[in-house]
Formats: structure tokens, sequence, C-alpha cells
């Protein structure tokens, strides 16, 4: 029963001073807000982070050109072509433990079927092993092999939901698509994949890489060097240990390139290394944003305790009135611990109201994925309280502390 | 009529300041007031009479000396102990009425229920032990008005009201009449005098000769020490009263 009457003395005096009171909990809300966001933001990339291990197959090695090796001064080498198609099969054919090596060249070409024209429809030039590498089940018709890959034979597998958008009813399998210039056969439609990361693999058409790379993106130097391409994707059995593997490679490109294995022209990455960047850059902006919660909660609790001095000063009178009539320190200290508290327990609630809004503005805005967490909100109402209780304690004390009489001639 | 008074002092002695600079305020002040007695404190200014009131209402401690209050010895409480006191045996009526302010007549009276630590009484019954003590200074019609929607007198019935709420052995009013014109004023000592009839002891601190005419007894202080001690309208040395013997 007291401890409701506490309470609402404290909040009648919060009332009383509306605007004061919003502009004291203003650090808080930020702070909480910024809380809320942080942990939002953190748990969105490991669920992407999440997504993408389960969505780009296991045991997955990339390797890329790496141009910036050396530098000035330095045994710069010119024979870097960076990598080429070659390389892919060298891998393929002369190092053990590999299950499947993939190729991948991306393009945006006009799409047509009959009437309907897809502007600039996704086109991912790629190898045979494709399916294997990165996981994806045919739904009707089979994938290209090898065979039509060599010969750059015109021949497409579509996304599902491209295969749906194109054909409707009709079974796409045997039907003509028309891809930029060419036109191709359809010999098969994948299942269903869905988002992986940030890309949508079922949107796109899958047709052999030599294709693309002669019809859809020439380069002058292709016929010196090689066809180049950006990045080789390289499965490893289970069986097979990946350091092993990756030493082969190393060794076997170094050697193709005659580069020395000192200063590469390449790169060579494994799933992990991939995830250990995302994580760092989140974890960056995660220690950025904990850093601001702690800034404002700090500046807001400084806030509470500048508006709480004022505060005794100005009821002084009440105080004497209060303790006049048999109330003791301890009762004064709690009612005024108790409207710190509820000062930065409400900055707290609007904090958290404003940092669920700004998780999902953020979502939206900033391109990245924002999952609110539960305990999240309970971890910044905790802080809250925690600021109110530290920051008030000093006022309160002050006040339980103050003389009657004095407090009583008060003007 | 109980054997114990209400107010006993021994040779109450009040210095502020530190070190060689101290200044007393009170210089042994033996005093004895009983039951349903009505005092008035006069003196001139600086003469101890708010010193005096203070440690009577347990809102002070003397420097030397005993205060037994009910017969309870209060001169070493420490703070706790004495709010309890304030709480349970003094009711205090001050000039400037000391109202909270934007806060409604029935809640200022109710005030000191709120500190008094026990919950033998729920909110609903504190509401309406407050509500017969606003009827029993009759402002059963002012119940839900401010301070500021109140006369001076008003004010003063509503301090009055808070002051018998926790059923106080003493009352201890400062200039209760000071703030007042002279009819409020007048009224406000009827409400006293009605009080004192009913069997209450009043200790009232006053410079004014016409409102100490309402007490039985008139204590004149000077320099921190009792000059006076009469029965009003008699001329008597100081210390001859002995409190609550004379007839009422």
């Amino acid at each position: 029963m007291r401890t409701k009457k506490v309470i609402r003395i404290a909040w009648q005096g919060l009332v009383r001073n509306k605007f004061r009171s919003l502009l004291t909990m203003l650090g808080v809300i930020i702070g909480v807000s910024a809380v809320i966001i942080m942990i939002s933001v953190s748990a969105g990339t490991e669920a992407t982070i999440s997504d993408q291990i389960s969505g780009l197959g296991t045991n997955l090695v990339f390797v890329y050109p790496n141009f910036s090796r050396g530098g000035f001064g330095k045994d710069v080498q010119n024979n870097s072509g960076g990598l080429v198609y070659d390389d892919a099969f060298a891998i393929s054919d002369q190092i053990n433990g590999v299950k499947g090596v993939v190729v991948e060249q991306n393009s945006s070409q006009m799409v047509k079927v009959g009437n309907i024209t897809i502007d600039d429809g996704s086109i991912l030039g790629t190898t045979a092993d494709f399916p294997t590498v990165r996981d994806m089940d045919i739904a009707s018709g089979r994938y290209f092999n090898q065979n039509e890959v060599d010969r750059k034979q015109k021949v497409a597998v579509l996304g599902s939901s491209l295969a749906e958008e194109l054909f409707g009813e009709i079974p796409p399998v045997g039907q003509v698509v028309t891809v930029g210039s060419i036109k191709a056969t359809v010999i098969g439609v994948f299942e269903e994949k869905g988002l992986v990361g940030e890309v949508d693999f079922d949107s796109r058409i899958y047709m052999p890489i030599t294709v693309v790379l002669q019809k859809f993106t020439p380069s002058r130097l292709s016929k010196i060097m090689g066809d180049r391409v950006k990045m080789i994707y390289v499965s490893v059995d289970e069986n097979a240990q990946m350091d092993d593997v990756i030493g082969q490679i190393e060794l076997l490109l170094a050697k193709r390139h005659d580069v020395s294995l000192d200063s590469p022209d390449f790169m060579i990455q494994t799933q992990q290394d991939i995830i250990q960047t995302k994580e760092a850059t989140t974890k960056a902006f995660r220690n950025l944003l904990a850093w601001v919660a702690a800034v404002s909660l700090i500046v807001g609790g400084i806030g509470i305790m500048n508006i709480m001095m004022v505060s005794v000063t100005e009821r002084t009178r009440e105080i004497g009135i209060r303790q006049a009539v048999g109330a003791n320190p301890n009762d004064i200290r709690l009612q005024f611990l108790t409207e710190a508290l509820l000062l930065s327990l409400v900055g707290g609630f609007i904090g958290v109201l404003v940092g669920i809004g700004g998780a999902w503005v953020f979502g939206i805005l900033g391109d990245m994925r924002t999952v609110i967490v539960p305990s999240s909100i309970l971890l910044a109402f905790g802080s809250a309280a925690a600021v109110g209780i530290f920051f008030g304690y000093y006022p309160a004390n002050k006040a339980a502390q103050l003389d009657p009489i004095e407090a009583l001639r008060h003007e | 009529m109980t054997s114990v008074p209400i107010i006993q002092t021994d040779k109450v002695i009040k210095e502020y300041g530190m070190g060689n600079v101290r200044v007393s305020a009170l210089n042994g002040v033996t005093l004895t007031i009983g039951e349903n007695e009505f005092v008035a404190i006069m003196g001139p200014s600086g003469s101890g009479k708010s010193t005096l009131l203070n440690i009577l209402g347990c809102l002070d401690r003397p420097t030397s000396g005993e205060y037994y209050l009910a017969g309870e010895d209060v001169s070493n409480m420490n703070k706790v102990q004495l709010a309890i006191v304030r709480n349970r045996k003094i009711g205090f009526v001050f000039q400037s009425y000391n109202l909270l302010t934007r806060t409604t007549a029935v809640d200022n009276v109710l005030l000191p229920l709120i500190y008094q630590h026990d919950d033998t009484m729920n909110e609903e019954e504190q509401y309406q032990r407050a509500l017969k003590a606003l009827d029993s200074v009759g402002l059963s019609d002012r119940v839900m008005h401010q301070p500021h929607e109140l006369s001076g007198g008003q004010k003063q019935r509503v301090a009055i009201a808070r002051a018998l709420i926790n059923n106080p052995v003493l009352i201890l009013a400062d200039e209760p009449t000071g703030n007042l014109d002279s009819k409020s004023g007048q009224e406000i000592m009827a409400l006293l005098s009605e009080l004192h009839k009913q069997g209450r002891t009043i200790v009232m601190v006053t410079h004014d000769d016409a409102i100490a005419t309402f007490a039985q007894r008139i204590i004149r202080l000077f320099d921190g020490k009792i000059a006076i001690d009469q029965l009003n309208g008699q001329h008597q040395p100081a210390g001859a009263i002995q409190g609550g013997e004379d007839a009422n």
C-alpha cells in the first residue's frame, strides 16, 4: 500500500513538469534505443550469416584474383592475368580431394518468351558442377554437363520463380527462351531455393559459362590470355583435409601463374574466412553503437541527476513539511529515488519503442536485416533502471539529509 | 488526570556554532506542562521562543539537558526516532500554514498517516479519517480544494485538521494567526480554544498579547531563560505553577 503511494506521489511530481521530464529522459531514450537497435542489427547479421552457411553448401573454398600484391619497388610481376577459366579446370583435374569446381560469371540481359519480356534478367554463366557445389536440386529436366559447357551449347536452366514468370502453366523444358542476342533451349528447372544472403537464386537463368563469356562479356584479352573469371568456387570432399587442399591449390596456381608463394596474384578464402570478415564488420558497427549507448546512458544519467538536484532545491519546503509530519530520512530518500527511477524507466519505455521503430527503419533504409531480440528489451530496461538508481541516489540522499528546521524556513 | 506531564524539561540548553564562537539560544529552560493545558510562549525576537518550540516539537535536539515528552526521554533520540515521535505524538500548526501545494485539502490532511509505517489502516480508512478531521474544523465542503483555492483562515483550518489526524498528545502552534486578518485570527483562536476544551494540550508561540489571552498560562522568555511564568491575568513568579493543577 505504501509502495503504491510512493509511486503515485513520484508520478505526480513528473507529470507536473511534463516538458522538463521529457527533456530529462532524452538521454535515456537515446541510450536505450541504441541498445535495442545495436542488438537487433547484430542478431540480424547473425541470422544472415547462418542462412549463408546453410545456403552456400559446405566445405567451400573461394579463389579470387589478387591484383594488389607487391606494390611499388617490389618484384611486381607483369605476367599476372588474374584468374582464368582454365585455372578452374586445372584445379578440378590435378588436385586430390576436390569434389567439384564452379566458375561463375554474371550478366544482365533482356530475357524474352513470347510476349513476356524481362528487361534486366539476371544471367549466371557457370559450370557443370554448380548444382553439387551450391546445393541445388533439379525439379524437372536436367542440368547441363561439362560436354555442353565445352561445346558452348546454347542451353538454359531456369530458377523456379523465373520459370513460372516466363511460362506459367506450360512445362518449360524444351521451350526456347531469348536471352540477349541468342536463343537458348530450356533443358531444366531448379527446385525453389530462396534467398541466400542477398541473392535470389530462383529468379536467374543458368547457362554454360563459355556461352556467357563469349556472347555477353567478351574481353579483348580473352583470345590471348584466356577468359578471365572473378571467382572460382572449389567444393572440397568431406573426407579430404581442407588445409591440404588449399595448399595444393596454392602450389598449382603459383606454378601456372609463375608467381612466388610469397606474393601470389590470387587469394584463397574459406567460408570460415568470409564469415569472419562479415562478423568483423558488424562487430565494428556494434561496438560503435555500444559506445553510443553507454555514453548516452551516462549523459542521460547526469541529466537525471541535474534535474533531481534542482528538484530537491525547489521542493525544500515540501521536504520540510513532510519531515515535520513524520517522514524520516529513509522516506524522503525513497521518494526522490523513486522519482529518478520512474524518470529513467519511463525514458526506458519510450526508448524501447523508439528502438523498435529505429530497428525497423534501419532494416529498410540501411539495407540490413534486423531482428528484435526480446531479451534486449529487458537489458535496455535494466540498464535504464540502473542509471536511474545510480544517478538518483546522490540527490535523494541530499534531500534525506536536510535539516527539517532549515527546510521549513526555506522560501 | 494522569500524573505524567506532557512536557517536562530539565535545564535545556541549546547552543549554536563551534569552538570559541558559541551562541546560546536557550540557557537552561526547566518547564513542566501538564495534560490539557493551553500555554502561550511569548518573548521578544531572539529570546529563544522558536528554538524552544523546535525542541519541544522534536525538530531539534537540546545541546544539553533533558526533555521528556509524555514520559518518554526524547533528548537523545536519532533522526528516525524523532520522526516517529513527531508523527505519533505531535501536531504542528505553522504561521505560514505549510500545506503541500497542488495537493487537495484531504490529501494534505492525511499526509501524516502516510508516514505511520504500519499498515493497520487501509487507504479508504485513512481517507475517511481525513474527511472526519476536515469536518471537525468545519471544512467538509472544501475537501477537494487545493491550497490556492482556499482563504488564509481555511488554509489554517486544513493545517489544524492535519495536526489532529494522528490524535497527538501535544499540539504546537507557531504564530497561528500571524498571516491572518483579525476576523480569521479570532476564528482560528476560537477553534484552538474549542480543542482545548475537548481535552487537547496546546503550546502556542506568539508575540501578540491579544492572541495570548486565549491561553490559560503565559510563559515569557528573555535571553533564553524563562522570565515570567504566570496564569493568564495573574502575576506570579516563574516556576510557581505546576502544570495541570489549575482549575479549568
